[in-house]
C-alpha cells in the first residue's frame, strides 16, 4: 500500500468573533494560504498546531490522526510535529542563532549531548548561518532571521510545516534572495507545507496550489492558472489579476 | 500673553500638590533632632528592629518571590476571564486598610483563629517573628503578583507556541523561556513588594504584637520611640526614607528595561 504523506483537515471552530469552517486536504506540496486580513489564516495555523481549541476536529498528518473529535483525540502541540515559523519568526530574543537551534534539538531529545551538539552545527551549515553562530538574534537582518526560524524549525524534521507571512518583515533588496532561498528550501522538502502570504506573486511562485481564504472558509483552492482563469469571488479576481489593491488596502 | 498666564496658573496649581507631597519628607532631613541624629540612631530600639527588619522582610521577600512566580505565571496563562477575576482577588490585600488585614490574618491564624489549633499547636503565643513574616507576605504578595504576571502576560505568545511545537516540556518554557524573559519585570516587582513589606505596620501591630526584638521591625520601632524620644523616631525615618527611594529608583530601572525587551 502506498504511504500517505499528506495534511487532511477538517476543522470547525469559533475563535472570538470568527467562525472557522475548513475541510481540506493535500499532499507533500506547498499549499499557500492567501486571503484579506481577518479572513483566520493564522488562526488556521493555530488551530493546526493545537493552540487553540476546536469544536470539531479531525487533522491527519501523514498517517498519523492528531485531532479527531469523534474518538476525543486531541494530541497536545507539543506531540504533532509540526514545524511553526511565525510572522516576523519568534526567535528567542534572549538567546544567540546556536542557542536557538540547540533549543529545538534538546527539547524532545534523550540524545547525548556531543551528538546534539553535531547536529546543532549541522543545521546551522545547512541553512548557511554558521558564521552568526554566537550572534543575539536581535542583530540579525531579516532574511538571516529567517534562515534561523527554518533551520529551528526543521532541524526536528516535522511532518508538516506551517509558515506564517515569512517575507512580510522583509525589506524589497533581501526579499528577492530570501524568496529563492525559501523556495529552494521548501523545493526539496518531503512534508507537506502550508505558506500564508498576502502578496499575489510570492503566492505564485512558492505554491503548488493556493487556497483563498474569506471570513473563515475556503473559497477556492486551486492552481494559479486555474485560479485566474476562473475566479470564483472578488476578492480571488482582484487577487490574480495583480492588482492586488484589495490585499493592500488592508495592509 | 494670556496663553502664557493661563499655562503658568496650571502649573502653578499643579506644583502646589508636588509641594505638598515633598515638604514632610524634606523635613525629615532638615528639621533638627533633639540630640541629633546619631544620638538617635544609639537609642537602644534602633539595632534590634533593624536587624529584625531585614531578616523578616528578606524571608517575606524569598516566600513571595518563590511561590508568587509560579502563580503569576498561571494566571497570565489562564483564560482572560478566570485569569482576572482571580487577579483581583489578589489585590483585595492592597486596598483594604491594614487594622483589617490584621484582624483578618488573626481570625485566619491567630491563637484562637480558624487555623489556630494548626498553627499554634502548643497554644503558643501568636506573637513571633514568623507572624511578622506572615502579615508581610498578606500585604506584599500582591504587588509582586501583579507585576509578575503584567510581564509574563508582555511577552510575546508565539515564543510559547514555537517552544510547544518543538516539544518542549512546560518546565523547560517556564525556566527557559519565560523566567529569563519576564526577569526585568520579576525584579521590578520583587523591589516593590519588598519596599511594601518594608513599611508594614498596621498588619504587624495587630497581628504579631509589637514585641522588642521579636516582632518590632522599624516602623514599629518608630511608633514606640516616638511616645519618648521623637530623635530616635525621626533617625529611623530617614534611614527608611533612603532604602525605600533606593528601591524605587531600583524599580524605575528594572521597569524601563521591562519595556525595552518585552
Amino acid at each position: 500500500m502506498r504511504k500517505q504523506r499528506g495534511l487532511h483537515m477538517n476543522i470547525s471552530a469559533q475563535v472570538g468573533s470568527l467562525e472557522v469552517e475548513v475541510a481540506l486536504g493535500m499532499g507533500s506540496e506547498t499549499l499557500v494560504l492567501a486571503g484579506p486580513n481577518g479572513a483566520g489564516k493564522t488562526t488556521l495555523l493555530l488551530l493546526l498546531l493545537g493552540a487553540l481549541p476546536c469544536k470539531k476536529a479531525h487533522i491527519q498528518i501523514g498517517e498519523t490522526l492528531v485531532a479527531d473529535s469523534a474518538s476525543n483525540l486531541h494530541v497536545p502541540t507539543e506531540d504533532r510535529h509540526i514545524g511553526y515559523v511565525p510572522q516576523e519568526y519568534a526567535l528567542f530574543p534572549h538567546l544567540s542563532v546556536r542557542e536557538n537551534v540547540a533549543f529545538a534539538l534538546r527539547s524532545r531529545s534523550s540524545q547525548k549531548k556531543s551528538l546534539v551538539e553535531k547536529q546543532v552545527e549541522a543545521a546551522l551549515q545547512n541553512f548557511g548561518i554558521a558564521a552568526l553562530a554566537d550572534k543575539k538574534t536581535c542583530i540579525l537582518s531579516g532574511g538571516e532571521k529567517q534562515r534561523v526560524a527554518l533551520s529551528r524549525a526543521l532541524s526536528l524534521k516535522p511532518h508538516a510545516l506551517l509558515l506564517d507571512e515569512p517575507l512580510s518583515a522583509l525589506d524589497i533588496c533581501t526579499r528577492k534572495s530570501t524568496r529563492e532561498f525559501l523556495l529552494g528550501t521548501l523545493k526539496n522538502l518531503s512534508v507537506p507545507s502550508i505558506v500564508v502570504t498576502h502578496d499575489a506573486a510570492e503566492a505564485r511562485m512558492l505554491g503548488q496550489r493556493i487556497a483563498i481564504m474569506e471570513s473563515g472558509k475556503i473559497t477556492q483552492m486551486d492552481t494559479w492558472e486555474a485560479l485566474s482563469k476562473n475566479p470564483k469571488s472578488a476578492f480571488v479576481e482582484a487577487f490574480v489579476s495583480g492588482s492586488n489593491c484589495l490585499t493592500h488596502k488592508c495592509e | 500673553m494670556r496663553l502664557k498666564f493661563q499655562k503658568y496658573i496650571l502649573h502653578a496649581v499643579g506644583f502646589s500638590l508636588a509641594a505638598f507631597l515633598m515638604f514632610p519628607v524634606l523635613a525629615l532631613f532638615v528639621a533638627s533632632a533633639p540630640h541629633g541624629l546619631l544620638a538617635g540612631l544609639q537609642h537602644p530600639l534602633v539595632w534590634p528592629a533593624l536587624r529584625l527588619s531585614i531578616f523578616t522582610t528578606s524571608s517575606s521577600l524569598l516566600v513571595v518571590v518563590l511561590l508568587g512566580t509560579p502563580l503569576a505565571w498561571s494566571l497570565a496563562q489562564s483564560k482572560r476571564t478566570t485569569g482576572q477575576l482571580v487577579e483581583t482577588l489578589l489585590q483585595l490585600p492592597l486596598v483594604i486598610p491594614p487594622s483589617v488585614a490584621g484582624i483578618a490574618m488573626l481570625l485566619a491564624f491567630g491563637s484562637r483563629g480558624l487555623l489556630g489549633a494548626l498553627v499554634h499547636p502548643m497554644g503558643t503565643s501568636a506573637f513571633t517573628t514568623a507572624a511578622v513574616v506572615m502579615a508581610q507576605v498578606f500585604v506584599s504578595a500582591p504587588l509582586f503578583i501583579q507585576s509578575a504576571s503584567s510581564a509574563f502576560r508582555r511577552m510575546d505568545s508565539k515564543l510559547i507556541v514555537v517552544a510547544q511545537t518543538f516539544g518542549a516540556s512546560p518546565f523547560r518554557i517556564f525556566f527557559r523561556v519565560a523566567l529569563p524573559l519576564a526577569l526585568p519585570g520579576l525584579a521590578a516587582g520583587a523591589a516593590l513588594s519588598w519596599s511594601r513589606a518594608l513599611g508594614e505596620f498596621g498588619a504587624t501591630l495587630m497581628f504579631a504584637g509589637n514585641l522588642e526584638g521579636k516582632t518590632q521591625t522599624l516602623p514599629l520601632a518608630i511608633y514606640t520611640a516616638f511616645q519618648t524620644d521623637i530623635g530616635a523616631a525621626q533617625a529611623i525615618s530617614i534611614i527608611l526614607v533612603l532604602v525605600a527611594f533606593a528601591l524605587l529608583l531600583l524599580v524605575k530601572v528594572f521597569m524601563k528595561k521591562a519595556e525595552k525587551n518585552p
